[in-house]
């Protein structure tokens, strides 16, 4: 510590805070998706980071699809893929629910076994079609770049915008959720499947408009993901880990909880990465987890009324 | 009788075993049918077999003329029932209003709400507030507001007096009493207490391991027989 004067120390801890906001990003947008599904289903999709993979290749796609057909949209196309993505990741998250998932939902052990295979199955499906290097979408010019608001202290535009992305969207969903009457719905199933047919609730509808919402979240979170990394088959499963524990450390069907402990996690291994070495830093911020889950068993912002 | 709800030789089963043994019933428009028997006797399991939540061997309930057994919960609550099931089950982490406009298929009407809170104004004073932080009572009559947002034709009432102090159950009885004035629905209403039963219903059917074994209008109703029926 003390190799750094106090500016660096600032300095150092501004930049790695910047970084824990991208990581924050990332893992907030696969948090949002998975918290859907998990969170409000009780699904446990294993397959979840392989539709974020699915929104990553839709954007290299279109991005491809722009180069050679309409150059001259280079500057604009990524705002759509962005679109296109999540519409392509909740279709096929819609049909996967109908083909599978529905016919599981009893069986929490099969679905996790069945999403696993569904997971090794997208990536093998990735690998064929786009090949097993990692590939990158041309971003548009106004993605790239940093600004400087200090001589030490450097902020790259991605990363504002992925920041930025993940944030409206989760004011998206949180307002869908809450003001929107399949939101009702959807809450209202999670809370009592049977009594919610017994009032009037379409089920089967719901579980798929989750499913599909849910998948199409991870679909924009690979778009985003695009403008910080490039994609490979297995790019997804590198997140699906920190995903599951950002989403049972806040509180299965909290949406602030999601949010709180996406930025807690990010920043802790952000922050504890650049002081000691990446594992110990890693297993600083589970050893954190672990000891908040023995006090607070059911994550940072449990449901607090009668059952 | 014009039947708005006609129940024929509905079997239920668990498995292997056989709950409810073709039971038979009807209720008029306009009638409150009330199902009395003791714990574990099929009152529960008949009601839900109603509402289609436990699906039913065979069998038939017809609504307004209109068959629902081969349909899904859902779908029967479009038909013209409604269910307000044992221990209430309302939605806990959803507000009053939430739990109000839940089932209902689109735009509730003004007309609707007035008459839910007219005949339980608690519901609009606590409208904000989570269901799971009221009262037993006030989960109750939650419970039978909600049921009666999508404007049924049959209403289900699974033990509305399970574990509600005696002055609610004057309240829940009066509602039930103002509600078939007001919508002129058919009510089907299981329960324990005699009471209650006869405070409010025009009919009774007693069941006893899954068979009616008794039945009486009100009017020539013998409470102590009734009582004894029920004795464990």
């Amino acid at each position: 510590m003390l190799a750094y004067s106090l500016s660096e120390i600032w300095s150092i801890l501004i930049m790695q805070g910047f970084s824990g906001l991208s990581l924050f990003s990332v893992l907030l947008l696969m948090a949002l998706g998975l918290a859907v599904i998990f969170g409000q289903m009780g699904v446990v999709n294993l397959a979840h980071g392989e539709f974020m993979a699915l929104g990553a290749y839709t954007v290299y796609l279109s991005s491809q699809l722009t180069e050679a057909y309409a150059p001259g949209f280079a500057p604009y196309y990524f705002v759509f893929a962005i679109g296109i993505a999540f519409c392509v990741a909740a279709l096929v998250g819609g049909l996967v629910e109908w083909g599978m998932m529905r016919f599981l939902y009893k069986r929490p052990l099969d679905t996790l076994l069945a999403t696993w295979g569904l997971s090794l199955i997208m990536q093998q499906a990735f690998r064929s079609i786009f090949g097993a290097r990692e590939v990158t979408p041309t971003l548009p010019e106004w993605l790239m770049g940093s600004f400087k608001p200090t001589e030490t202290i450097d902020i790259p535009i991605n990363g504002v915008f992925v920041m930025a992305l993940s944030l409206l969207l989760t004011a998206g969903v949180t307002l869908f959720m809450f003001r929107s009457r399949i939101g009702l719905r959807t809450r209202a199933t999670v809370q009592n499947r049977a009594m919610s047919e017994a009032v009037g609730i379409n089920t089967g509808l719901i579980d798929r408009f989750t499913f599909a919402l849910g998948c199409g979240i991870a679909g924009v979170a690979g778009a985003a993901f695009t403008t910080i990394g490039s994609t490979g088959p297995d790019s997804g499963s590198r997140y699906i880990v920190d995903t599951f524990l950002v989403v049972v450390f806040g509180g299965s069907a909290s949406m602030l909880g999601t949010i709180v402990s996406a930025l807690g996690i990010a920043q802790t291994q952000s922050i504890s990465e650049f002081f000691l070495e990446g594992t110990m830093g890693k297993v600083t911020t589970l050893m954190a987890i672990v000891f908040i889950l023995m006090i607070r068993p059911k994550g940072l912002f449990p449901s607090k009324v009668r059952s | 009788m014009n039947a708005m709800l006609k129940v024929q030789d509905l079997t239920v089963r668990y498995g292997q075993s056989e709950v409810i043994h073709s039971a038979s019933f009807q209720a008029a428009k306009g009638e409150i049918l009330a199902i009395m028997g003791r714990n574990g006797m099929g009152k529960t399991t008949l009601l839900k077999s109603l509402i289609g939540v436990i699906g039913a061997a065979s069998g038939s309930v017809q609504v307004d003329g209109k068959e629902v057994l081969d349909m899904a919960p859902h779908r029967r609550v479009r038909s013209g029932m409604a269910y307000v099931p044992q221990g209430r089950m309302i939605f806990s982490t959803l507000s009053v209003w939430e739990n109000l406009v839940s089932g209902a298929p689109g735009a509730v009407e003004k007309s609707t709400f007035d008459e839910i809170f007219s005949l339980f104004p608690v519901l609009f004073d606590m409208r904000k507030r989570k269901g799971g932080n009221l009262s037993g009572g006030q989960q109750q009559q939650l419970a039978i507001g909600r049921a009666l947002i999508t404007n049924p034709k049959v209403l289900i009432l699974d033990e509305p007096t399970e574990g509600i102090q005696p002055s609610i159950i004057k309240d829940i009885a009066r509602a039930l009493r103002e509600i078939r004035r007001i919508r002129d629905l058919t009510i089907v209403v299981s329960e324990q207490v005699v009471s209650f039963m006869m405070d409010v219903c025009d009919r009774v059917l007693v069941i006893d391991r899954g068979n009616f074994i008794h039945e009486d209008t009100r009017a020539n109703v013998d409470a102590d027989k009734v009582k004894r029926l029920l004795a464990v």
